[in-house]
């Protein structure tokens, strides 16, 4: 049931939906232009002329050259390219710097240039006159070829070169027509106009598809840009698009695809400072991540960044480091002075450095420049030392829009991105980089604390997606190799840098050692005194023995008179003549006398 | 197409051309007038260029008629854009009147026959 319903619903939005590829499109031809083709969905209306137009020295000529060389190399649709103001010779030698060989392609019957010479001065009307000349001019030449496209740049010329206005717009449109009639896909360029988008209003008879090409210049860099104003039957990118015209031909760049669809890897990407890797989950950070190293003036952000490119090139990956600060050989000489010998990765063709200035070209052209360098070297990891230095004025909006397409294409690559960016010494250092925040996956914080009269580096992970990191500030110190991460201590003030920590260090040491001599003080103390018990021990032992023998002798001693002293008494009985009775009772009475005379040996004592 | 109006020309051109010899010797006119096919404007142009031929080239001129359509190259050879397109060759300089040619006054002054009023 939802089925149906949705169909018609989502049909005259289906221009820009993704399920296009279903339905029936308007048949196209590719331009062969990098990013061109991505705007407009696959390129130029197929059979149908397109207007191309612009200010002076905008690159309408070149977009439409190419769209004819890509033809006829890359897609065997040969092309007609009608000049109006450069001759064929001009041209040639134009866009050889392009790497077009229009006189080979010309000979290959792949190409067929004509200029039209037009001169004002030698022409004198007389009557109605029409442009059937021109018509059979470009259908002998589309004829001889089986030409596929065809360029008329500028036909806008004729206005200038021909008397009559009006039957020229009459035989324009007529024009129009017929290329489409011949089914061949048409590019034709013009000068851009006052009011309408140019001179002559040529975008009333070329409908199908129009782009604008132009300049902007912002904070004196001036950059190209490309619009697609209207293309009939199909969906198209709307944004202006920033182009560049280099040793290659054009580039667009359309950047601003921010799907968000990036396949990650979990696959870990250690940073080339050991302990800073343990601080990171134990690992480093993930492939295809971006790593933002920020901090002020003299923190070691290139450091960083040095010892990121370096542990890459050991892994065997290739690295490009771009540099907007320091020249190449700066950037090698100054990391040698810390023990990363960056040349022979250099060498080694896994490391490139290049070095610009970042007024050199204008945002979008920077991207763009990185696209192509990126493309062509393919790099696992891609440093920016430093990010913000395109901040000037106010444009940290257009900076940041930048970053966040290149940001975005290094995702879609899975190329980890390392960037720096200098942070201004007052205020919070997390504000100032407040806007990149959302863009950066790890995000290590160099600072520096200042305390007792010295300034001690410090480093701290502000955040890190997707893994568990250390929360702890933590010094490092430049060395002979490299960055070295220090021990932690805290004292009552916080983490203790620099002499401060080595103090104690020191006072930790000392410490120690009172404690180990306390210890064995007391070792001895205690030895002391069981040698002193033990002696006063066996003095009483001593002494004991010295009673013990003269308390045996008395003892003995009195044994020896009572048993005299009984044998007195009894010897005093008999001679008294007692009877038995008393005998008996005797012995009992005896006993007692024992304790008696045990009484009298106390007394006697 | 292309033979017939100058075939019929020509012998003119020559006969006159030695009665008028001394008033025109140096000027001698050889005129090219591009055309396609039978299209209004162009019979328009073949009968009024031998009209004005007649008037005031009288037996100096020669006068070659070439429909674009049998030889289109010659459209790119010799820069044609506008159709009709009339051709001055000689004398220099070259001149170039487009147009059904219906306004005489223009004619004359694109051929340098007459001076501009």
């Amino acid at each position: 049931m939802t089925n149906p319903k949705r169909a018609p619903k989502s049909k005259p939005s289906s221009g820009a939906g993704s399920t296009a590829k279903s339905r029936p499109q308007l048949p196209k031809s590719p331009t062969g232009i990098q990013g061109l083709d991505e705007i407009t969905g696959g390129g130029l209306p197929k059979g149908r002329p397109t207007l191309v137009c612009g200010s002076a020295g905008c690159g309408k000529t070149l977009l439409a050259m190419e769209f004819l060389v890509r033809g006829a190399t890359e897609y065997n649709e040969p092309g007609v390219f009608m000049a109006f103001e450069e001759t064929a010779q001009d041209l040639t030698q134009n866009v050889a710097s392009l790497g077009f060989d229009l006189k080979d392609l010309v000979a290959r019957k792949k190409l067929v240039l004509d200029y039209v010479y037009i001169e004002r001065s030698e022409i004198e009307a007389s009557g109605e006159y029409d442009l059937e000349g021109l018509f059979i001019r470009l259908g002998a030449a589309i004829d001889s070829i089986g030409a596929k496209r065809v360029v008329l740049d500028t036909i806008e010329t004729l206005f200038s070169g021909l008397p009559n206005p009006a039957i020229l717009r009459a035989e324009l449109r007529r024009l129009f027509h017929w290329l489409k009639d011949k089914g061949v896909t048409a590019i034709i360029t013009g000068e851009s106009g006052e009011k309408a988008l140019t001179r002559q209003g040529l975008e009333e008879y070329v409908s199908d598809c129009v782009i604008v090409l132009g300049h902007r210049v912002t904070e004196q860099v001036s950059s190209r840009r490309l619009r697609v104003v209207k293309y009939r039957g199909s969906y198209h990118g709307t944004n202006e698009y920033p182009f560049l015209i280099d040793a290659d031909g054009i580039s667009v760049l359309p950047v601003t695809s921010l799907a968000l669809q990036h396949i990650v890897s979990s696959d870990r990407v250690p940073t080339g400072i050991p302990r800073l890797d343990a601080m990171l989950g134990g690992k480093g950070c993930y492939r295809g991540s971006t790593v933002l190293v920020s901090g002020t003036a003299g923190t070691g952000k290139s450091s960083f960044a040095a010892h990121f490119a370096e542990a890459a090139c050991r892994r065997g990956e290739r690295v490009l480091y771009f540099s907007f600060e320091e020249s190449p050989s700066q950037i090698l000489r100054n990391m040698h002075s810390i023990g990363i010998d960056l040349q022979s990765w250099i060498s080694k063709g896994l490391l490139q450095i290049y070095a610009s200035s970042p007024s050199s070209a204008g945002l979008e052209e920077h991207l763009a420049m990185k696209h192509k360098l990126i493309d062509a070297f393919k790099p696992q990891v891609v440093i920016l030392d430093p990010m913000n230095s395109f901040v000037i004025a106010d444009n940290q909006i257009a900076v940041k829009a930048m970053l966040m397409r290149l940001v975005d294409f290094l995702k879609a690559r899975q190329i980890t991105g390392l960037f720096t960016s200098l942070t201004q010494s007052e205020g919070s250092p997390e504000q100032t980089n407040v806007a990149m925040s959302s863009l950066i996956d790890t995000w290590l914080m160099l600072s520096t604390i200042e305390i007792g009269g010295e300034r001690n580096r410090t480093l701290c992970i502000l955040k890190s997606r997707g893994m568990a990191h250390s929360n702890q500030i933590r010094e490092f110190l430049f060395t002979d190799r490299g960055v070295e991460l220090r021990d932690v201590y805290v004292g009552p003030e916080g983490v203790l840098t620099g002499s401060a920590r080595l103090t104690k260090e020191a006072e930790n040491e000392a410490a120690q050692l009172i404690r180990n001599q306390e210890i064995e003080l007391r070792r001895v103390e205690l030895e002391r005194k069981r040698t002193t018990l033990e002696a006063q021990i066996a003095m009483l032992h001593a002494e004991f023995a010295v009673q013990e023998v003269a308390s045996m002798k008395i003892i003995g001693q009195e044994t020896a008179e009572k048993a005299q002293l009984a044998q007195g008494r009894v010897d005093m009985g008999l001679s008294r003549n007692a009877d038995a009775k008393p005998d008996k009772s005797n012995p009992k009475k005896l006993k007692p006398v024992k304790p008696k005379s045990g009484n009298s040996k106390s007394s006697a004592k | 197409m292309k033979t017939k109006p100058a075939q019929s020309a020509q012998p003119k051109a020559q006969i006159k051309s030695r009665t008028a010899s001394r008033k025109a010797a140096s000027s001698h006119y050889i005129l090219k007038l591009y055309v396609a096919g039978q299209s209004p404007r162009s019979v328009n142009a073949i009968a009024n260029i031998k009209i004005i031929c007649e008037e005031h080239l009288q037996g100096q001129y020669e006068l070659e008629v070439i429909d674009l359509y049998q030889q289109p190259q010659l459209a790119q050879g010799e820069q044609i854009i506008a159709v009709p397109t009339l051709i001055r060759k000689l004398p220099p300089p070259l001149h170039r009147i487009i147009g059904d040619l219906s306004d005489t006054e223009r004619v004359l002054v694109g051929l340098d026959i007459q001076r501009r009023a």
